[in-house]
């Protein structure tokens, strides 16, 4: 198989934790600009792929590349953050003693070492990607309030807006819907459709109406591969799929 | 551009007013115990000085702390260590400025070192001679350790709790080392028996004056210093450390070199503490790298309020104060008042006194800011407006400013 047009080519990999094998020979190909739905029961092994994706878990065995010539596992978080890969927790993570502009500043693409951090002037050009980016995750009107005073839909919003900060080629979206009404899952649906006409993009949800919102290819994981792969009329018609889902 | 920042901020009003308080004391103290006459009533006693400037450079290594425990999370028990080794490099300097006036009348070698059949003086002592060598030493040394020791511990990925103990075994370690007589710094005697600082007496009430004015000016450049690191991107980002590591990692951030720089800047700050202590108590020793001596500076942070600049400040100084006269008026209690101290900070004050201070007027604030709400009559309009917004944002989109209605003030 071709890496040279991939974004991201998992093949092989494998890794355990005190001889539990989270990932099982998996193999993942994401194209260059493509969104991709990741399902699968608890336990599958979908936030341990984006652990190894990011560089916070060393695989076993396998190879991982990024942009087609790139070896993750020689790499550590930061390097590979700021080779462009943002990553949303499942949790939302954000700096709560900080403002929401504050947290976007420190999000925003740049120079990532002590000294420009110290003497960091914002510029014209800076505040403008920060509104911009505002006006996209729709929390203009609260820039000044501290991110620990959001509701946890806002902080989901605050966190997919530092992602887009940081400007990244591949985004790994990990349940962004969690914990959000309808109204809002909707409306998050929207947004990642929105990043993903020029990012590729990696999302993990539970949520199946929102996977349908998204209306892209569905991989299934199960005990640490791939299970089935295909639109998610196919996947969910995958006798294997629904056998894992609904028990044996 | 720093300094354009520190004038024009209102919200700054505090540090400001700490630095000019500072600045005052330094003034007035040495003049109200230099220039007046010992009859009058504003007579400042020599011991009252010597005394306080000991505790302004006990707040300088409260503040030291505080820039990496209350900024950055790093609760470090060994921060003694840091005090002690610069004020043993001040001490150095004092020793060889001795020279023939020793016990033994050896121009080259200290006492002890006469004493301990030292034949010529180590190589570690060659330099402190002269004052900027040691002056380089007092900044250099306790920044060395701080850098290698933070360089293994942060890469590591060393946090919490293990990182408290390997740093109180840290000073722990060079309690021990500082007490054996090879070591060549006066074993457990340390050094002591100072005769001039710069050609000056350090007996002389001028010189103490001095000392106490060069401690609290070198405290109020440690406050603004300490703001100006806390209130720039990095600071923002030591905070974002200190809350969520992982989130600043994934964002390209070394996480490790940003306490790195914290630990390293706060490790001279209190190397500066130590070398200007050394010189108002006139004796250095083992003793000051104590682990209890660390966890006091703990304590005195924690009462004056962590994560403030002000806060360790007068934790310091209230602390300190207490524990003379304490140990004046009943010496055997004091231990278990410091306890009781900590015990109650912890469950009554979580965030200090100036913490406490800051939610009381913020509360304050908030009271007063209702009721002239209700005064201008606007109140008995918000409760059905606030009730139409909410059934009415059943998009996340209407979280913006973009609805027409006025949002009703919280």
């Amino acid at each position: 198989m071709s890496k040279s047009n991939t974004i991201l080519y998992l093949d092989g990999v494998s890794v355990s934790f005190d001889g539990f094998r989270a990932i099982n020979n998996l193999s993942l190909v994401l194209d260059k600009g493509e969104m991709r739905a990741i399902i699968g029961p608890n336990g599958a092994g979908k936030t341990t792929m984006m652990d190894i994706v990011t560089g916070k878990t060393r695989p076993d065995e396998g190879e991982v590349f990024f942009d087609g010539q790139v070896d993750l596992t020689k790499h550590d978080e930061a390097e590979i953050a700021m080779m462009g890969i943002g990553r949303k927790f499942q949790k939302p993570t954000v700096f709560e003693s900080h403002t929401i502009e504050e947290n976007l500043m420190l999000a925003l693409k740049g120079p990532r070492s002590i000294f420009p951090a110290l003497f960091h002037r914002r510029s014209a050009a800076e505040a403008r990607q920060i509104d911009d980016i505002l006006g996209i995750i729709r929390l203009g009107d609260k820039r000044d309030q501290l991110a620990a005073n959001l509701s946890h839909g806002q902080k989901q919003w605050l966190e997919i807006g530092m992602l887009l900060a940081q400007d990244p080629k591949l985004l790994l979206v990990d349940e962004p819907v969690a914990g959000m009404t309808d109204a809002e899952t909707e409306e998050t649906a929207r947004l990642l459709k929105e990043i993903a006409r020029d990012h590729s993009v990696i999302v993990v949800e539970h949520d199946m109406h929102f996977v349908r919102e998204l209306g892209v290819k569905v991989t299934c994981l199960h005990e640490g591969s791939v299970l089935s792969e295909g639109t998610l009329d196919f996947v969910s018609a995958d006798e294997r799929v629904v056998e894992v889902y609904l028990g044996r | 551009m720093i300094t354009g920042r520190f004038f024009a901020a209102g919200a700054d009003r505090r540090i400001a007013i700490t630095i000019l308080i500072l600045l005052a004391v330094a003034i007035i103290v040495p003049l109200l115990n230099l220039a007046v006459s010992p009859t009058s009533a504003f007579y400042v006693p020599s011991y009252i000085v010597a005394l306080t400037g000991k505790y302004l450079c006990y707040a300088l290594l409260a503040l030291a702390l505080d820039l990496v425990w209350g900024y950055c999370g790093i609760l470090s028990l060994g921060h003694g260590a840091f005090f002690a080794l610069g004020g043993y490099a001040m001490g150095m300097y004092l020793m060889r400025q001795i020279g023939a006036r020793g016990v033994y009348g050896n121009p080259i070698l200290p006492d002890f070192m006469v004493f301990l059949n030292y034949k010529e003086l180590p190589w570690f002592w060659t330099g402190f001679d002269h004052f900027w060598f040691a002056a380089i030493m007092v900044l250099a040394v306790p920044g060395l350790l701080a850098f290698v020791f933070g360089w293994f511990a942060f890469r590591s990925r060393v946090t919490g709790v293990y990182l408290s103990i390997i740093t109180q075994a840290m000073t722990y370690a060079l309690l021990l080392a500082f007490f054996r007589n090879d070591m060549g710094f006066g074993g457990n005697n340390g050094l002591t028996d100072f005769k001039d600082i710069l050609g000056f007496n350090v007996q002389a009430d001028a010189t103490r004056s001095a000392l106490f004015a060069a401690s609290a000016l070198m405290l109020a450049l440690a406050v603004f210093v300490t703001w100006a690191i806390v209130g720039s991107k990095y600071g923002k980002l030591l905070m974002a450390v200190r809350d969520a590591e992982s989130r600043t990692r994934f964002l390209g951030w070394r996480a490790e070199n940003v306490k790195l720089f914290a630990f390293t800047v706060s490790a001279v700050m209190a190397g500066i503490a130590g070398a200007l202590y050394v010189p108002q108590v006139g004796i250095i020793n083992p003793g000051e790298f104590e682990p209890s001596n660390s966890i006091e500076v703990v304590i005195w942070a924690a009462v004056g309020g962590r994560g403030t600049i002000v806060g360790p400040i007068i934790g310091a100084l209230l602390v300190n104060a207490g524990k003379s006269w304490f140990t004046g008026v009943l010496p055997e209690f004091w231990l278990f008042a410091l306890g009781g101290l900590f015990v109650a900070v912890t469950l009554l004050l979580p965030k200090g006194i100036v913490g406490m201070w800051d939610s009381w007027r913020g509360n304050a604030k908030a009271l007063r800011a209702a009721s002239l709400a209700e005064e201008a009559g606007t109140d008995p309009v918000v409760p059905p407006q606030q009730k139409i917004v909410r059934s009415a944002a059943t998009k996340p989109g209407d979280w913006s400013s973009s609805s027409p209605e006025p949002q009703p003030a919280e």
